[in-house]
């Protein structure tokens, strides 16, 4: 080193002690056997410094204004020099920090790494988790679209179900009455400031927690935690064989890191920023609102929550499992690590992820929503209009211009919300179909009052047809049977149409 | 927070009794200013909870705008919107126009959880995209998890004129 240089590091060394606090830091004696399953926390935190650092450079391009934010961020994406870049970086950035943390999680669990002595490591572990998709939750309403508009409304719905004190935490949480330029003031104070601040200071308290108590060894079948003797063994362990941190273990976070922000960057630069869809304009009712990835599972189970419980759901289901997951460490603390030997931890890790991406499946799909277009956009199969009767086709216009193909398919096309019509010919009877139609029931409208009797009796003749492969058609012993002529009704319908 | 008292065992002598009550005027005078300081702090935070009814006529125009029979789209923009709303000021509502000159107003807002439906003419059904709640005509819960049926706004006519009392974002707790 050149000898200016060294002078001006010992005169800073010698006024501050900075070498003298970080070495020790840096260097501190880590299992040997610490490798690739350690590098998920440390890339959850470089793209947490992604996220801070493109963020800020957002924040200076970002009119943070409900009037001007949709049309400052087609500013940053059509005019500003790499602003699309820019905000495709933190979008994806955003969505690698999710998985990571999830991953950097699920390490930690099967690993049993949260036992003794690191509960409280894994419980600040917990409030980062919740911190990550609070600034993803966040960070979408700063999108300020359609998307965001009416994600902001079903928050403000649920809010609104909570007993007695529900309109005003309601109005609190938009900051008025409607949700409108207050809303977007609260929420993009709460993703710059309160929930950064709050990350960053769980990340130190989360680093210092693990410097203290060090970093967890690979799990052994047989070699069991007993807080009566973890620590001596641990210590005598990682002084007889550990390596330091810097170099030994921070080469593979190092590796693992550039990796995955070249990934990143390049998802960045092929797919681009997210949104803005829509603009929020509370008239454009055709909007078709939808929750970004992280959400869609919690999006997915509020169309299939029982209403009885619903509301009850809604309300405790967040603090549950805020609650469970910070108790994890306290229901079981000490014992086996290896998850060869903690079989529950493993089944509930494979039910948990296969519910929540099972949810997240349906809410891409999405079956539940109607297909708001699908009675002007999706065609009557031509398979299934050939050979019909008069009677028969004058029931398959009724089927499209009743929008039923919004919920019904047939062949697979059109809404998914109702059973698909194809063979429904041979599933119900006439008597069926009529009733079914008229009275609705088991999740369908009734449409006695809308259709009249003779578009009752083209639709049913219609959906009787609607057959497979050379099926009769489903008849109810002893009911009415129809005359031999396909296109007359069996005559105890007509009193019942208006 | 007990520096100053650890501070003192070490060699300080006499003062104890002054030290102890100069730490508990200390600490009375943090709360008394910090009590100050959170009322106006807190009440910026929570005023949006605790104002009165935002809710004002508002006018949809000449009731011949609204043929019998039918039910169409109205826009509005909300009375007491603020500079900064943009876009967000507007709002719309559904209006069901019945013989004899009567009305229901619904909130686009679906039920279950806010999202706008959308009004089907020939099948005479609002429809929402988001959970599938399906609704009829007047509004009443056709299918889906809504818990209930369309919010209605009040209305009256005057002056020719149809009115509706809006103003913000329709929920649960409305009376309607």
């Amino acid at each position: 080193m050149l000898r200016w240089m060294r002078s001006i590091v010992g005169w800073t060394e010698d006024r501050s002690g900075a070498i003298s606090f970080v070495a020790p830091i840096m260097t501190h004696r880590v299992p040997r056997n610490a490798k690739w399953w350690y590098v998920f926390g440390s890339a959850t935190m470089m793209f947490f410094g992604i996220q801070v650092v493109s963020g800020i450079l957002l924040a200076t391009l970002y009119a943070p204004s409900a009037a001007d934010a949709y049309q400052s961020l087609v500013y940053i994406d059509t005019q500003v020099p790499m602003g699309w870049m820019l905000r495709a970086i933190h979008g994806w950035s955003s969505n690698a920090m999710i998985v990571m943390v999830l991953v950097h999680m699920l390490q930690v669990f099967l690993h049993g790494a949260f036992k003794y002595p690191r509960e409280l490591t894994w419980m600040v572990g917990v409030l980062l988790l919740f911190c990550t998709l609070a600034l993803a939750f966040t960070g979408q309403i700063m999108r300020w679209d359609q998307d965001a508009y009416w994600g902001l409304g079903i928050g403000a719905s649920i809010t609104d179900r909570i007993p007695f004190l529900g309109n005003q935490a309601r109005n609190i949480l938009l900051g008025g009455p409607y949700i409108g330029g207050a809303t977007l003031s609260r929420f993009f104070a709460l993703h710059v400031f309160v929930l950064p601040g709050l990350t960053i200071a769980l990340v130190g308290l989360h680093l210092a927690l693990i410097l203290k108590n060090g970093i967890s060894e690979m799990p052994k079948p047989g070699e069991v935690v007993d807080p009566a003797t973890y620590r001596k063994t641990y210590e005598e362990r990682t002084h007889r064989t550990g390596v330091p941190f810097w170099p030994d273990a921070a080469q593979r976070d190092m590796v693992f890191c550039g990796l995955a922000l070249i990934v990143v960057v390049g998802l960045a630069a092929l797919y681009g920023p997210f949104g803005p869809g829509g603009r929020p304009d509370p008239t454009l009712i055709d909007a078709n609102p939808r929750p970004d990835g992280a959400f869609l599972w919690i999006f997915a189970a509020l169309a299939l929550l029982p209403p009885q419980i619903e509301t009850f759901l809604l309300l405790a289901g967040g603090p549950v499992i805020v609650l469970g997951m910070l108790a994890v460490p306290l229901i079981s603390n000490r014992g086996e690590r290896a998850p060869t030997r903690r079989p529950l931890a493993v089944i509930s890790v494979l039910v948990i992820g296969s519910a929540i991406a099972a949810l997240t499946w349906l809410g891409v799909s999405s079956p539940w929503s109607p297909v708001m277009d699908a009675w002007t956009s999706v065609p009557t199969p031509v398979r299934m209009v050939r050979r019909l009767t008069p009677l028969q086709m004058q029931g398959a216009l009724v089927l499209q211009n009743q929008q039923c193909r919004n919920c019904h398919a047939l062949d697979g096309e059109g809404g998914m919300r109702g059973p698909d019509l194809t063979d429904v010919g041979g599933r119900l009877s006439w008597d069926q179909l009529v009733r079914q139609v008229q009275q609705g029931g088991g999740n369908m409208p009734a449409y006695g009052k809308t259709l009249s009797s003779a578009e009752t009796v083209a639709l049913a003749a219609f959906l009787q047809s609607c057959r497979v492969g050379g099926e009769p058609a489903a008849r109810i012993p002893g009911a009415l049977e129809r005359a031999a002529s396909s296109d007359s009704a069996p005559q105890a319908l007509a009193p019942l149409g208006k | 927070m007990n520096e100053g008292c650890t501070g003192c065992q070490g060699g300080c002598d006499g003062g104890q009794s002054r030290r102890g009550a100069l730490f508990k005027l200390g600490a009375g005078l943090m709360t008394v200013g910090g009590a100050l300081a959170a009322v106006p702090l807190l009440g910026s935070l929570l005023a949006p909870g605790f104002r009165r009814n935002a809710d004002t006529w508002v006018d949809l125009g000449p009731v011949a705008d609204w043929p019998q029979g039918e039910t169409r789209l109205a826009t509005f923009q909300l009375p007491h919107g603020n500079p900064n709303d943009g876009e967000t000021a507007s709002a719309a509502a559904w209006v069901r126009s019945m013989e004899g000159g009567t009305f229901q107003v619904f909130a686009v807002n679906c039920a279950h959880l806010g999202c706008p439906v959308k009004w089907f003419q020939q099948s005479r059904l609002f429809m929402c995209p988001c959970h599938g709640g399906v609704y009829y005509e007047d509004g009443s819960r056709a299918s889906g998890p809504p818990p209930r049926g369309l919010f209605e706004y009040r209305w009256k006519v005057a002056e020719g004129r149809l009115w509706i009392e809006a103003g913000r974002l329709p929920g649960l707790e409305e009376s309607a």
